[in-house]
């Protein structure tokens, strides 16, 4: 039996220290080295009931990967996480572990619980970084001679693709944008998640056979009933999640200077702002306001100021306590400079000559909690102040696209424009379609969008197979 | 990768190019448009269709060469590849129920405003157009919308060809001498667009115009091309590219314009060598 280590807190995570990294694009952290990955990994007491299992919405078998690196079998824990989860390095850098499988663990009672993520992450890292990785991938045995469309490449669209392609199907995933990856190309920044990692896991499911065609809108360029009607698609899944930003709708919102949180960080991301070989023109002055408190505002301030914005404030209208953002990356946000106006809100933005030089807040308190709970935020009369700024990110939400819907005869969507999906199989009010993710559910993470996406793999296979 | 099938330099600023984009071609109506990235580094520049044939899975483009990104797409020749190009985005342009109408273009408005003429004038409508230019060496399209209306006036700044004179003036002129239009469509400059629409204002002719701000996807996502019409906040992207233009709000259109102007003169000059 081998020796647990009982250390009751976490392997420390090493990380670029704040001061140099809040001037560079490289990922803050960099990731646990082999004997941090085994000293960790030995934190793991490998219960019998597994509650880590039931906390992942991908259902990874987590003490039995943890086993194999304590084994030294890095291989073998790859395989077991990749059984249910097709972007193991993506999940281990963006998933909110604190809330999920890291949650229940038994080591959080005393202490802090073993690091999931990481380990997680650690193995990813390790076999990506292998040379013939992209070869090693199992193709399916049995092909099943029908075509599922996946209309959008994020999360949820990889995770459906992977697992039909698995099950034998052919499967192609159609893009709008130039470069596969959803958000995780266009809003989570390098810093965060390396582009060249969502590119190597993308790789990785097109060499098992998923076909990927970039630059189509569908709705535009072509109709989801002529994918099925004329083109053969037996089914469709929709993972084209929330990407329509919100306004304040406060007076000011059109001047220079202010962006929405998708327009700032797709320039950044996607059209890589940050690169001076890259062509994209982005502005913001030295004083940058972020509206918002959840991680897209996190990510906005952080970008900025590693542009060089000499201030970069976070306006959220409630406290630190109610921030919709991960605990990590607040404290990241706070360790690199980040100046936080809590308990405040817009009122306008100020401008001059057509450009943002100014915003006007108002102090706010919370109430006591109403019947559902919740304090909910209430203006302090007279205690408006200006706050300098050259520049105004909007991060205060995002609904979904209604392209599809609105080209799509007979799809049921909610007062939010949110496709009406199954909870359980995805599927919607047209029975060919299935749908999945943000577009569903509304603004969510990484994770939900996949395992809604495996969730609608099943059910479109149970529903061809009928 | 988009194929260049034809290049033509229509002046010395404006290109045309014809570019195989068989699933575009196929679905496109006039008033929509494409986004293209020339090359790895470019920016994504969104661009109306000047034409189209589904036969032969084709559109053309018309653009002018006045920034880095559109400097680099001009150095594109026949036979050479676009990266990426996306489409067909925006809604098309009604034209159901016109049987007079008077198309204004402005400069380059004019690539845009051809097919909205082409198919009126093909559904048997009667078509006035009025091009207007600053001088004769920026003219383009002279023939395509001559043997596409009833009626092509011509109009400079200078004078060096067609009348002397602004765009408004003329439609002023026909409109006044009884042309009776139940709409004017005006594509150009922002500021031309909204002189005419102030001037048919008063005479109470319904007007569409069409945006092009800036923007980057295309599909909603950016909110980078939003205007104010009627006092709402609407994305030309997706809501539009056509608007009434009694509706649009032209000085906030014309202020966000302004947004990369000073950068993006610096990247051209720096790419042509100018700096």
């Amino acid at each position: 039996m081998a020796k647990f280590n009982m250390t009751p807190l976490k392997t420390k995570m090493p990380e670029q220290d704040p001061t140099i990294r809040n001037g560079n694009f490289l990922e803050v952290t960099t990731g646990y080295t082999p004997q941090m990955a085994h000293e960790e990994a030995t934190r793991c007491l490998n219960c019998k009931h597994k509650p880590c299992v039931a906390g992942c919405p991908v259902n990874i078998d987590i003490p039995n990967f943890i086993k194999s690196i304590t084994e030294g079998n890095i291989e073998e824990a790859y395989e077991i996480i990749t059984r249910t989860n097709s972007l193991p390095a993506i999940c281990g850098r963006v998933c909110p572990q604190e809330s999920q499988c890291e949650l229940p663990c038994v080591r959080g009672i005393k202490g802090e619980p073993v690091a999931i993520g990481r380990l997680e992450r650690y193995v990813a890292d390790y076999m990506l970084a292998k040379e013939t990785f992209t070869f090693d991938v199992p193709k399916p045995t049995v092909k099943k001679n029908k075509k599922v469309a996946i209309v959008g490449s994020g999360p949820s669209g990889l995770a459906a693709a992977s697992d039909l392609c698995d099950m034998g199907y052919d499967v192609t995933i159609f893009e709008a944008l130039h470069k596969a990856g959803g958000v995780l190309v266009y809003g989570i920044p390098e810093f965060r998640l390396p582009k060249l990692i969502v590119e190597k896991e993308i790789e990785r499911l097109k060499t098992k056979g998923v076909k990927i065609e970039l630059n189509m809108v569908i709705g535009k360029t072509v109709s989801i009933q002529e994918l099925h009607d004329e083109e053969g698609f037996e089914a469709v899944f929709v993972g084209t999640g929330a990407g329509l930003p919100n306004f304040m709708n406060i007076p000011g919102e059109n001047l220079n200077g202010v962006y929405s949180a998708n327009e700032f960080l797709t320039r950044v991301n996607l059209m890589k702002a940050y690169d001076p070989s890259y062509d994209t023109p982005i502005y913001f002055g030295t004083h940058v306001a972020v509206v918002g408190g959840g991680n897209v505002a996190m990510d906005a301030a952080r970008a900025a100021k590693r542009l060089k914005a000499e201030h970069v404030s976070i306006v959220y209208r409630r406290s630190e306590q109610e921030m919709p953002a991960r605990i990590e990356e607040v404290h990241h946000a706070k360790e690199e400079g980040i100046e936080f106006h809590l308990l405040t809100n817009p009122t306008q933005i100020l401008g001059d000559k057509g450009w943002v030089n100014g915003m006007e807040c108002i102090k706010m308190q919370l109430s006591e909690p109403g019947p559902d709970g919740r304090r909910r935020p209430v203006t302090i009369p007279g205690s408006e102040y200006i706050l300098d700024a050259t520049s105004v990110i909007i991060a205060i939400g995002t609904s979904p696209n209604p392209l599809i819907k609105s080209t799509t005869k007979g799809l049921d969507t909610n007062k939010w424009g949110c496709i009406v999906a199954d909870p359980e199989t995805g599927q919607t009010s047209i029975p060919y379609i299935f749908a999945g993710g943000d577009v569903v559910t509304g603004a969510a993470t990484v994770i939900l969008a996949m395992g809604a996406g495996k969730k609608a793999a099943a059910a479109i296979d149970k529903y061809l197979g009928r | 990768m988009y194929k260049i099938l034809e290049k033509k330099n229509l002046n010395n600023e404006v290109v045309y190019m014809k570019v195989a984009a068989p699933a575009v071609a196929k679905k496109c109506e006039p008033g929509q448009f494409i986004i293209l990235r020339a090359n790895e580094t470019g920016e994504r520049i969104p661009l109306t269709i000047e034409d189209y044939d589904r036969k032969e899975g084709w559109v053309s483009i018309v653009f002018q060469k006045v920034g880095k990104s559109t400097y680099i797409l001009g150095t594109l020749n026949e036979g050479d590849y676009i990266l990426d190009f996306v489409g067909p985005l925006g809604i098309a342009s009604h034209t159901e129920g016109m049987e007079k109408v008077c198309v204004i273009g402005g400069g380059l408005g004019c690539a845009i405003a051809f097919p909205q003429a082409k198919k009126l004038f093909k559904n048997g409508a009667h078509v006035d157009i009025i091009a207007g230019f600053r001088n004769k060496s920026l003219v383009i399209l002279e023939d395509e919308m001559k043997s596409n209306s009833t009626n092509y006036y011509l109009m400079t700044d200078d004078g060096s060809a067609g009348e002397k004179g602004l765009v408004t003036a003329k439609l002023k002129e026909l409109i006044e001498n009884g042309a009776n239009y139940d709409t004017v469509i005006a594509i150009g400059p922002v500021i031309m667009m909204k002189f005419v629409s102030l001037l048919t204002k008063e005479y109470g002719i319904r007007t569409i115009v069409s945006m092009n701000p800036i923007m980057i996807d295309g599909t909603g996502m950016c909110g980078g091309c939003r205007l104010t019409v009627d006092g709402q906040t609407k994305f030309a992207c997706v809501d539009g590219p056509d608007f009434d233009g009694h509706k649009v709000d032209f000085d906030g259109v014309l202020q966000r314009l302004s947004m990369y102007k000073e950068e993006e003169n610096h990247q051209c000059n720096l790419f042509r060598g100018i700096e």
